[in-house]
């Protein structure tokens, strides 16, 4: 047989034909007059402990409330699969109003499907719309840096060996103002403490993770946190090393009772049902929206059993000075932790302070680097 | 039954009219439906184990994949970066090579249109795309052809360096897009500086679809016409077929290996021009996107025939297409496209032993028997 016969050049010929034959539509379109749709797209697993349980949290109280569906894609990438799953929704499901959770979703995907259906809201979780953008899109987010300053309090008095730990995604600004926030937290209650940071480079990759967790145990550091789409890895191998551990995004209280001192959780299941309900009621969401503790945009984890009463009753002040408004985390007499000065000591940069947004920093008694 | 295909004669008798030359054909099409098709009726006991209706997820996979024009538009919009990644493993495997680290390409290929198109954001697209392409493709074809090269100089097992390459190349980029070539803009997703707009390749007129796919369409018939068509492809299958017999043949395999290692990887780093110009607008973490090991499945499937790769690619984007709707209609999680990949890759990878067993694909065993 001479080789060129080899060629398999009908190789699913019938396939071939199976497609072409089957351009014909066979749904219907959505009924007009339908309950509104709501459709929740998540960059990862619904249930990871983390990020997108705490959306996936959100979509199920939006779920409960009447004359809303609700329909939910996970594991979608941020590439045209989103740009997909959101035309998916519109076209199939009649979504009106969507949530496209992941950061990396807004620009170019939201940005790119908004103009095309122009009577779809797009509600996009990260502060990121400006004047000029579609005006059917809408940013939403929250101070949750509050939260990693409450964390940092709670660890402050459980550590003993004045050494936390924090296993950080990468050096961007949201990220490094939670680790600049959990170390400050933790210096009100011990000014000695420090808190070492290993950046894992990747939102989700469980073997770094669990890598950095242990480095940091071996360190010595007895308190650990995290900022990564899914906590559960970090939670898990830190209480399995003895250490404490603070949450993140959602609770995770479940994966080490014993050793979960709080954590800093979204409260999106307040704000979706909030915008849901602004939606029904004809109206119209403002294009940005964020909120801290006290607008109940994020919330704190209940204190677990290893809390302190001195722990608790810090926790609990510092708490009703943030509902109060204004509070500042990072104020001066504030230096970087090569030693540079940041701020003077009549600065103070509030939770709602805008310079927080480009922050590109590590305090003084973060052990670590940016790059 | 026991093997006759060792007794075949070596010189093929004539063929036996036009049936026999069907029969022929008929094999490569005929077995690697029915392995899809066992693939599928082994998921869809899976499925009926979990409780869900076969049906229903098939019926939903038509309508999500396949059944409107938006669903077409949204299966043709995914196909384009797996026409290009299962290239990448296509051309190494016509020699006998496993290159599975086409990922590792497509993040290089993105990072350098993106970098490149930064250089050339004064220019008019005409001369801009050709040479944000071409540093897509030197990129990529380097990265790859360098698996060829440890090959076949350093006797380096190509599988295991490309995969291990792919992650070396997803850390340079991040490191990259987080450092030399970030844009300071570009505060808590790093990115390199945005394309300007006429920089950005649009869609092909009256579709929704990139250009890419027809770039990945025309790529796929080249490589076809490489490999059949060419005395290139006819030496690179010899040394496929038998390295020290085309060695013997004074064929030149160092080239032929470092080659089509490296041109397959230069069509990978075009799907990450395609990525960037097309779909992010700029080079970013976003481009380690999984294309490169769905391109893997496609080859496979595909039995590594570039024209075959068309509708395979068109296929397996379909199943990606379809999984939203299946997750929000049958309430499955995301990973049960995948399950179903599985199934079908397992069932066209036991299907390979069954070549050359079936009489009547043989026409010149006919009589015999």
């Amino acid at each position: 047989m001479p080789l060129t016969s080899f060629s398999r050049r009908k190789f699913l010929m019938g396939t071939a034909a199976f497609a072409g034959a089957t351009s014909l539509p066979t749904f219907a379109t959505a009924d007009a007059h339908a309950p509104l749709t709501a459709g929740f797209i998540y960059v990862g697993p619904k249930d990871d402990f983390g990020y997108n349980q705490a959306h996936a949290e959100g979509a199920a109280a939006v779920k409960a409330m009447e004359g809303v569906i609700v329909v939910e894609e996970e594991n979608v990438a941020e590439t045209t699969d989103v740009q997909n799953s959101m035309e998916s929704m519109i076209n199939f499901d009649g979504a009106k109003l969507l949530f496209p959770t992941s950061f990396g979703y807004f620009n170019p995907h939201v940005l790119e499907t908004a103009p095309k259906h122009p009577d779809v809201r797009f509600q996009h979780a990260a502060g990121l719309w400006t004047d000029g953008m579609p005006t059917n899109v809408g940013s939403y987010f929250g101070y949750i840096g509050m939260g990693q300053y409450l964390n940092g309090i709670a660890a402050g008095h459980a550590t003993t060996t004045k050494k936390i730990g924090f296993v950080a995604a990468k050096p961007i600004p949201q990220v490094l103002l939670n680790i600049n926030s959990f170390l400050l937290g933790a210096r009100q209650v011990d000014p000695e403490i420090t808190c070492q940071v290993i950046f894992t480079g990747e939102w989700s990759l469980a073997v770094k993770e669990a890598e950095a967790t242990n480095a940091l145990a071996d360190a010595g550091c007895d308190v650990i946190t995290c900022h990564v789409d899914g906590p559960k890895v970090v939670m898990e191998t830190a209480a399995g090393r003895d250490c404490f551990v603070c949450g993140y995004h959602a609770d995770q209280s479940p994966l080490a009772p014993e050793k979960y001192l709080t954590g800093a959780e979204w409260n999106w299941a307040g704000v979706y049902t909030g915008m849901v309900q602004t939606m029904l009621d004809g109206g119209t969401i403002d294009n940005f929206v964020r909120g801290g503790l006290a607008d109940g945009f994020i919330k704190l984890s209940p204190l677990g059993p290893a809390v302190s009463d001195a722990s608790r009753a810090q926790f609990e002040a510092v708490k009703a000075q943030i509902m109060a408004g204004g509070f500042a985390a990072i104020k001066g007499p504030l230096n970087d932790n090569a030693g540079n000065p940041l701020l003077t000591a009549d600065k103070t940069l509030v939770e709602t302070d805008i310079a927080l947004e480009s922050m590109d920093y590590l305090v003084e008694g973060v052990i670590g680097s940016t790059s | 039954m026991t093997d006759r295909s060792v007794t075949a004669p070596l010189v093929v008798p004539a063929h036996r009219g036009l049936l026999g030359r069907f029969a022929r054909r008929a094999e490569a099409v005929v077995l690697p439906l029915a392995a899809l098709l066992v693939g599928i009726a082994v998921f869809s006991i899976f499925l009926l184990l979990q409780g869900k209706s076969p049906i229903q997820f098939f019926a939903l996979t038509y309508q999500g994949a396949f059944g409107s024009a938006f669903s077409w538009q949204n299966t043709l919009s995914r196909t384009a970066p797996l026409l290009f990644a299962a290239l990448c493993v296509a051309l190494p495997a016509r020699l006998g090579l496993v290159v599975i680290g086409g990922e590792g390409a497509i993040v290089l290929g993105g990072v350098a249109a993106g970098a490149s198109g930064v250089v050339f954001s004064q220019s008019i697209g005409v001369i801009a795309f050709p040479l944000m392409a071409a540093c897509a493709m030197l990129v990529g074809g380097l990265w790859i052809g360098a698996v060829g090269a440890l090959r076949y100089y350093r006797g380096v097992n190509e599988t295991i360096a490309s995969l291990l390459m792919a992650y070396i190349a997803i850390a340079l980029m991040n490191h990259l897009v987080e450092g030399p070539l970030r844009d300071p803009e570009s505060l808590n997703k790093p990115s390199t500086t945005p394309l300007p707009a006429q920089l950005r390749v649009g869609d092909i007129p009256g579709w929704e679809v990139h250009w890419g796919l027809a770039f990945g369409i025309l790529a796929c018939l080249l490589a076809w016409v490489l490999i059949e068509k060419t005395t290139w492809g006819f030496a690179a299958r010899i040394a496929g077929g038998n390295m020290r017999a085309a060695q013997v043949q004074g064929l030149s395999v160092g080239r032929l290996i470092i080659g089509f290692t490296a041109l397959g990887g230069a069509l990978a780093g075009l799907a990450g021009f395609f990525e960037v110009a097309a779909v992010h607008g700029s080079a970013n973490g976003s481009l380690a996107a999984g294309y490169g090991y769905t391109g893997i499945l496609v080859a496979f499937l595909a039995r590594h025939n570039p024209l075959a790769i068309i509708p395979v690619a068109i296929l397996l984007a379909g199943f990606e297409a379809s999984s939203g709707l299946i997750q929000r209609r049958m309430n499955l999680p995301a990973a049960t496209v995948l399950v179903l990949q599985g199934f079908v890759f397992v069932s066209i990878l036991m299907s390979d032993t069954l070549y050359g067993r079936f009489k009547m694909f043989a026409p010149e065993r006919w009589r015999s028997d």
